[in-house]
């Protein structure tokens, strides 16, 4: 039974690796087993993660280990940084599934979709679970396979063409990775997870340590759409909504993000990181792709494709704290993890809501939308004021613990960067609200509200972000979960 | 029969020899039913003496046997180490699988010539077998030869001018390949009055004449394998033949060659270690792989994506020998098995889609999972194992040859690897993506009847076996490391 309960981590990658094969085999026509299985799936995982996290929080160890070449294990685990991910993953999923069920209805393909959809939420929970860099990337490669075909879902040569450039970056994103980890494991020997570090000392020279850091660095930059390794991302929101909900909120870019944390702490620790001034190069890039994301988000008509913009700005926020150092900034970036998927999967789905009923895509065209979806505009508002960082909002917490750590650490430039950063989402976010709620639906506007199915998940999401900022202080709000991670590393 | 060299010789025998007496008896008893329930039987017969050689192999390490005690350099020796297993095996399981698809598939085709179809691929069959169990120059010579002429007809079952055009090119191209093979032999004897492999002392192999043996035997080998320049019969004799017959051409008759060179290289030519002639002949090696995966993402034919494919993946055996490291032989070992699982996935399920949307035109593809389901899904399978992303075989090799690569200092060999891998996945995206494509106007459903369960669990079993390799990479590692030609380094560091 013990064994059972320790190779927790495993099974909660096999609830969505079962759930996906489970799915293709039903084939296309039988949609309510199908919808069982999506749902009771999301619902055992949520159950899982939610015993996994209280294990996590008693000390209780989880490992499932087997070799997997002479040398090399696959490892799955789970530490507070797994909980993190998972935890937000989980969740999200659940309300991401019933999101897209709605969605969907009636479209075509919807086996293949919700296969991969599937096995694309598989992928996250082996990216959070993963115990080696090893078994980081077997996951974190499956993840790009995975999202694929829910990129180029709808067939058009757009989506064709967002596909293709989505492939480019990631898959050549991931030979570097893939060429940095083997040279980790052949120059240092390990490539295990370790709060602190793994890297033995004096194992490789400064020069080795550096390339390989910067090998592991581009390769996981991309993922995490850090500039300029972006270009993938406003491309690839011609996706269905749940899908950009999903790529921008927790799989795709969350995976980059992560990985970035788990290399500067757990693979070379913050110390040597910083001994080989690679943090510098992890705050520098971090700051330049906020600023340099919102500028363009500032630019964009778009609906969907701003909010994109705005995810290559507000991911590098947890680079930003991984970067900056020091537990301050460390907490700041890591509750950003959480803080941004819930904000802007809410976003997102707002977005979905507003192009399905009523044709809205573009900004210009969301005159009057307060009063033509009032609840969806509410639920879009709380997110954009959340990501402006508006107190006490969840965007705020992010903020405040960021620029305290920049202080404390005498990096006075970081203040500068949440300054401009948070003056561009201003300009981009306030504008869109005040065309929704102060200006004139045009004449001939449609009002109605989206359908139950599409409206509960932004609200409920809008909600969680929402008590994410008010509730901080409280026992198990993700501040707090971070706050407990924190104390590892320092 | 517990003396593990005579149970490997009895073992042996059977592998050489039943598939030759099938061939025979196939075409002396008339029917198509009996021909294919013959052949089936001996794919499945043969897992037996594989088994035992096998445990035979694990239990004494590397074999030599001498047939009636005739030893070298007078008899016929033959010889197994790990690669020659992985590649017996990989025969075996390809033809087992071939044999089912071609059963099912020669049903809805009454005028193919199934007879004489299935005594050459027994003829071919045994000829592998023999090849890879073969220890001295001049038997090699004579198994290529069963294997270049029992598969340069197979091309011409497709009939008419194009097949025959491109089988001609092949035939004219694997000769040129025998005689300088044979050229190189003859060089050799002469020189050194030995032909057993393990015999040819390092000494006498350092004259001019022996450099000069190499070197065009190298080139013939060359020429039968498709490497790179010399590929140019291949890809169209593999677009153009029949699709279970491409799939043995390109997963096995085409690494017959390149198996040959590595034998060469790494066993009595060892000793030629010139780092400038190795790295040129690595860099040969990569330049294929770039040439041929480029060369796969310009066609319009599916048929001509896999064969260009295999120019490709041919280059990384070239690979092995500036690295010359056990984990180096390991990763291209299982190359060759996850390209010869993943390819003849990828030709079966062309052949499927050639029986429904009558050609295999990329554009055909759009909107192909409402007819194609399986087989695109063999063909996604075996595509991913190809590009070498895990978890698949692919990528165990592709990992192994990486950390070779790092290992010996030679990185830029890392970055090719990885570079080919990335042009892998390009051609293989590339051909889903057609898949992916909304078709323009509603195309009618072709015909579900022209392909059974049959012809499209093969090609899924194939893909799912390919990607299942990357799960046995700790397993199999001890399997594969039987006799080779490096020290145990204690696996990766």
């Amino acid at each position: 039974m013990t064994g059972v309960y320790a190779a927790l981590p495993l099974w909660v990658v096999m609830t969505s690796l079962v759930a996906a094969l489970a799915i293709f085999a039903l084939g296309e026509s039988r949609r309510h087993a199908r919808v069982a299985v999506n749902l009771a799936a999301a619902v055992l995982k949520v159950v899982l993660v939610a015993i996994l996290l209280v294990g996590v929080y008693l000390g209780h160890d989880f490992g499932f280990r087997v070799t997997l070449l002479p040398g090399i294990d696959f490892v799955l685990h789970a530490d507070s940084l797994t909980i993190l991910l998972s935890t937000l993953s989980a969740l999200l999923w659940l309300v991401t599934t019933i999101y897209a069920i709605g969605y969907l209805e009636g479209s075509p393909h919807r086996c293949r979709f919700f296969g991969f959809f599937s096995l694309c939420v598989a992928a996250t929970m082996g990216v959070a679970a993963a115990g080696n860099l090893f078994t980081f990337f077997l996951f974190y490669e499956l993840l790009t396979l995975a999202t694929w075909p829910l990129v180029v879902h709808r067939g058009s040569a757009e989506a064709l063409r967002a596909g293709a450039l989505y492939l480019r970056y990631t898959l050549g994103g991931g030979a570097v990775l893939l060429i940095g980890i083997v040279a980790l494991h052949t120059f240092t020997g390990t490539t295990a997870f370790r709060a602190g570090g793994s890297i033995p000392p004096e194992s490789a020279s400064i020069a080795v340590l550096t390339i390989v850091f910067l090998l592991l660095f581009v390769g996981m930059a991309v993922k995490a759409a850090v500039v300029p390794l972006h270009a993938w991302l406003p491309q690839a929101m011609v996706a269905p909504a749940p899908v950009s909900a999903l790529l921008h909120a927790v799989a795709v870019v969350k995976a980059g993000a992560f990985g970035i944390v788990r290399l500067v702490q757990d693979v070379f620790g913050h110390d040597l990181t910083a001994h080989l001034g690679m943090d510098h190069v992890v705050a520098v890039t971090a700051g330049i792709t906020i600023v340099y994301g919102s500028m363009r988000a500032l630019a964009a008509d778009d609906l969907k494709q701003r909010l994109a913009w705005s995810t290559v700005s507000q991911v590098s926020y947890i680079g930003l704290g991984i970067g900056i150092g020091g537990p301050l900034a460390l907490i700041g970036g890591l509750v950003h993890l959480v803080h941004q998927g819930l904000m802007k999967i809410t976003l997102f789905f707002c977005a979905g809501n507003l192009a399905e009923t009523h044709g809205i895509k573009k900004v210009s065209q969301m005159d009057g939308a307060g009063r033509r979806m009032p609840w969806t505009m509410t639920a879009f508002s709380l997110g954009a004021l959340g990501m402006i960082g508006l107190p006490p909002l969840a965007g705020f917490i992010t903020k405040w613990y960021l620029g305290t750590g920049g202080i404390e650490t005498g990096q006075y430039w970081v203040v500068g960067v949440l300054i401009a950063s948070t003056l561009l989402n201003a300009a981009y976010f306030l504008p869109i609200l005040a065309r929704a709620w102060i200006n004139e639906a045009p004449a001939d506007a449609t009002v109605g509200e989206a359908p139950a199915m599409l409206l509960w998940p932004a609200i409920i999401t809008a909600l969680f972000a929402g008590g994410a900022g008010f509730l901080a202080g409280m026992p198990w709000s993700p501040l707090y979960w971070v706050e407990f991670i924190a104390e590892l590393y320092l | 029969m517990t003396e593990p060299a005579v149970l490997f010789a009895w073992c042996a025998t059977l592998l050489i020899f039943v598939p030759l007496l099938a061939a025979l008896a196939v075409y002396l008893v008339p029917g198509r039913r009996f021909g294919g329930a013959l052949c089936l039987l001996v794919a499945l017969g043969l897992f037996v003496p594989l088994v035992l050689a096998s445990h035979a192999l694990a239990d004494a390490g590397a074999l030599h046997f001498a047939f009636g005690g005739h030893t070298a350099p007078l008899g016929i020796e033959l010889f197994a180490d790990g690669l020659a297993l992985a590649m017996l095996w990989l025969t075996n399981v390809l033809l087992l699988a071939v044999h089912c698809y071609t059963n099912s598939w020669l049903r809805q085709a009454p005028a193919f010539r199934a007879t004489e179809f299935r005594a050459l691929v027994l003829l071919l069959w045994s000829g592998l077998n023999g090849l890879f169990l073969s220890a001295d120059l001049f038997n090699l010579y004579v198994m290529l030869e069963i294997v270049t002429l029992t598969a340069v007809p197979l091309v011409v079952f497709s009939r008419g001018p194009v097949a025959l055009a491109a089988a001609m090119r092949y035939l004219l191209f694997a000769l040129a390949g025998s005689i300088f093979y044979l050229l190189g032999v003859a060089l050799i004897y002469a020189e050194t009055g030995l032909l057993a492999l393990r015999t040819l002392s390092p000494e006498a192999l350092m004259g001019p004449a022996a450099v000069t043996a190499l070197a065009v035997m190298t080139a013939g080998l060359a020429m039968k394998a498709a490497l790179f320049p010399v590929h140019a019969w291949l890809p169209k004799a593999h677009a153009v033949a029949p699709s279970p017959a491409s799939a043995l051409l390109s997963a096995l008759v085409a690494k017959a060659g390149a198996y040959l060179l590595v034998r060469l290289w790494l066993g009595p030519f060892a000793t030629i270690d010139s780092a400038i002639l190795l790295q040129g002949l690595a860099a040969v090696g990569v330049a294929g792989i770039l040439y041929g995966s480029l060369q796969a993402l310009r066609q319009s034919r599916l048929k001509g994506v896999v064969a260009y494919s295999t120019v490709a993946q041919l280059g990384y055996f070239l690979l092995l020998l500036p690295l010359a490291s056990l984990v180096a032989w390991q990763g291209v070992i299982y190359h060759a098995l996850t390209h010869g699982l993943a390819k003849t996935a990828m030709f079966l399920a062309a052949g499927n889609l050639i029986r429904q949307a009558g050609s295999d035109q990329l554009d055909r593809l759009a909107g192909a999972d409402r007819f194609l389901g399986g087989s695109l899904m063999a063909i996604a399978l075996a595509g991913v194992s190809l590009a070498g992303l895990p978890p698949t075989g692919g990528f165990i090799g592709k990992w192994w040859l990486v950390a070779a690569s790092l290992e010996a200092g030679q990185w830029w060999w890392a970055l090719s690897i990885g570079a080919g891998g990335l042009l892998a996945a390009g051609y293989v995206f590339r051909v889903l993506r057609h898949a992916m494509q909304e078709p323009s106007e509603p195309t009618p459903v072709p015909d579900h009847e022209r392909v059974t369960p049959t012809m499209i669990w093969v090609p899924v079993a194939l893909a799912l076996a390919s990607i299942g390799l990357g799960f046995t990479g700790d397993l199999l590692a001890p399997w594969l490391a039987i006799g080779a030609p490096f020290a145990d380094t204690g696996g990766t560091p």
